[in-house]
């Protein structure tokens, strides 16, 4: 046999580390992905089909209704930010839904019952959909030009990091959410019941200026809020945002470390429950 | 049965002094002691001590609800028992649970396969998980798939294989770290006879070439007899271990069976033949059940002497199945015992 220069009943397998299995898991999140040509189009697609509709349809009435904002002035201009968001949030939350098709195919026990750290699960996963988002986010850039957006290369660096970071961030979020999920429908009722709310009160949509009383405190509590206007730092660098540049960028970290911490611990939990 | 059970105590008593001394070489790679296991308030497994021999294949066979997927999960490292322990090639599974993956192939009874991926890719991403990496791994993974006869599929999607292709990549993944000791849950769910035979076959192989030890979960009588030695299980408790041939012998002589019209007439009769043969005979369903010598003539007297209460007879070498009744109806009976007093 062609097995004769392997020792019979030693093991090869050594402790993987952190790095290789994650590498291993982040390289299969892109593959799986880039393999399924309706998802690449549907995530281009659809930010850019409603930036376009709601930008051009909201524009009459945002210009009627009181003095134009310093915000922007025209809306397609101010949503291009927000819809921005949208496909990181869109790209980030749907490649965790793989999470949970992982888990009810199978797949995800396997990858739990060898010997790697849960931690190297997270970093895979997470870093995995954070590429894919951060990707998406980054191809929608191409399109500022048509939104009235002419910025300098510092601007646009600026812009990719937040996009990236948000990636990171939504993407953790969605895998906080997805692990403890056995069904898609489920998750997809937290998507409309939490994750798009979050990003209509996020400033994507309409300001926070405008907005009054609880909504106002609602939107500056979401975290998200500081990301949008962080994308507004960087492609509206002479508007004056509601918070500065820096203040942003701290936000936008902490939600960064906060959910990764927190899918790490979901991750980690110990049960006496099946694991899979 | 009496001697069954004195059977059972022994090898309970030698499984706990061996996994005394398991840290010496030697040991047994499945070591399983007052293994138990509930989900809340009902119990999974109750006390299973027992060793599975190296370069054996071992059957775990029990019907649904019996502990075994309870137990295969416990012994793949994705549950910790409730108490007692379980170790393989010397590490127990709750404490270390590393080093007892990296010992262990396994097969899930479900794909665990990512369709979206080639067959080679995903023997690549098993390896990653298992510590291999570049041309070592790739060595492995071409070796692997040559031993399940699948070289020719490598750049396929999973999604075009068959069945029984994919439970051979399945097979290939468990095997890709080369471990000592590859476990499979019900591994011939979902494929046809000749994909079954073919799966029988690398097992042996591995046996035989490898020295590996391979555990199988089955409730499929015909798949246990292929089996080196078996546990049957049930209701989380181990009634019979052995050989196939050792469990059958045990019952001695010919399984009897008279059917009769429902499970009461199937008592009465039960209750009949045992006062008047003085013999301990199982009521199964409809069905009387006598393990006896010269099963022939024992059924001519049975039916001389109750006529009209029969309505089919049968006599047969015992099986697998005789076993699991002879056990389990034993205790059945013991049970109802214990209530009444």
């Amino acid at each position: 046999m062609a097995t004769a220069s392997l020792p019979a009943r030693i093991p090869i397998s050594t402790s993987p580390g952190l790095w290789t299995p994650a590498y291993s898991l982040w390289r299969r999140e892109l593959v799986r992905f880039y393999r399924q040509k309706a998802r690449v189009v549907g995530v281009i697609a659809s930010p850019l089909l409603f930036w376009l509709v709601l930008g051009s349809g909201f524009a009459k009435s945002f210009q009627t209704h009181g003095p134009s904002s310093a915000v922007s002035s025209h809306y397609a201009g101010y949503f291009f930010p927000g819809a921005i968001m949208m496909i990181v949030l869109f790209t980030a939350i749907f490649s965790m839904m793989s999470l949970i098709q992982d888990r009810n195919e199978g797949f995800l026990l396997s990858v739990l019952a060898a010997p790697i750290s849960r931690s190297a699960i997270v970093l895979g996963k997470v870093m995995g959909g954070a590429t894919l988002a951060a990707i998406q986010g980054w191809i929608f850039l191409v399109f500022a030009p048509l939104a009235g957006v002419h910025v300098g290369l510092l601007g646009i660096l600026y812009s990719m990091l937040m996009i990236a970071l948000a990636s990171f961030a939504l993407t953790a979020l969605g895998f906080i959410i997805a692990w403890p999920m056995d069904s898609t429908q489920a998750f997809h009722a937290v998507i409309n019941l939490v994750l798009i709310p979050l990003w209509l009160l996020s400033g994507s949509v309409f300001p926070a200026s405008g907005a009054s009383g609880w909504l106002r405190i609602v939107m500056l509590l979401n975290p998200l809020t500081y990301g949008v206007d962080a994308l507004r730092n960087g492609l509206f660098p002479l508007e004056t945002t509601t918070f500065s540049p820096e203040i942003n960028l701290v936000v936008t970290l902490g939600f960064c470390a906060v959910v990764f911490v927190g899918s790490w611990a979901v991750v980690n939990r110990r049960t006496n429950k099946p694991a899979a | 049965m009496a001697t069954g059970q004195q059977t059972l105590q022994q090898t309970a008593q030698s499984s706990h002094m061996s996994a005394g001394n398991s840290a010496s070489s030697g040991q047994a790679p499945i070591e399983l002691d007052r293994l138990t296991h509930d989900y809340g308030s009902r119990l999974a497994l109750d006390g299973l001590s027992f060793d599975v021999r190296p370069a054996q294949i071992f059957g775990l066979l029990g019907p649904n609800g019996s502990g075994k997927t309870t137990l295969f999960r416990i012994l793949s490292t994705l549950m910790v028992p409730t108490s007692g322990h379980a170790r393989i090639a010397g590490f127990d599974v709750a404490k270390e649970p590393n080093r007892v993956r990296q010992q262990t192939g396994i097969v899930f009874q479900a794909s665990s396969l990512d369709v979206k991926l080639t067959v080679a890719e995903n023997l690549m991403h098993q390896g990653h998980l298992y510590g291999l990496r570049g041309p070592q791994l790739q060595a492995r993974a071409k070796e692997v798939l040559a031993r399940v006869g699948l070289t020719n599929r490598a750049k396929d999607m999973v999604e075009t294989l068959s069945g029984g292709q994919k439970r051979r990549v399945e097979l290939a993944k468990g095997l890709i770290h080369s471990p000592s000791v590859l476990l499979l849950d019900e591994p011939s769910t979902g494929l046809d006879p000749g994909a079954r035979i073919d799966l029988w076959n690398y097992l042996r192989i591995l046996r035989d070439d490898q020295g590996v030890t391979v555990l199988v979960t089955t409730h499929l009588m015909e798949e246990a007899e292929h089996c080196d030695r078996l546990a049957i299980l049930s209701a989380g408790k181990l009634v019979a271990l052995g050989s196939p041939a050792e469990l059958k012998a045990e019952i001695g002589g010919d399984v009897v069976q008279f059917e009769t019209c429902g499970p009461e007439a199937a008592a009465a009769l039960g209750a009949r033949i045992a006062e008047r043969f003085a013999v301990a005979p199982s009521v199964v369903g409809n069905a009387v059940r006598v393990e006896r010598e010269h099963g022939h003539r024992f059924l001519t007297e049975v039916v001389e002497a109750f006529p009209g209460a029969i309505e089919s007879v049968s006599v047969s070498k015992p099986s697998l199945e005789d076993v699991f009744i002879q056990r389990t109806g034993h205790r059945f009976w013991l049970e109802k015992n214990e209530e009444k007093s």
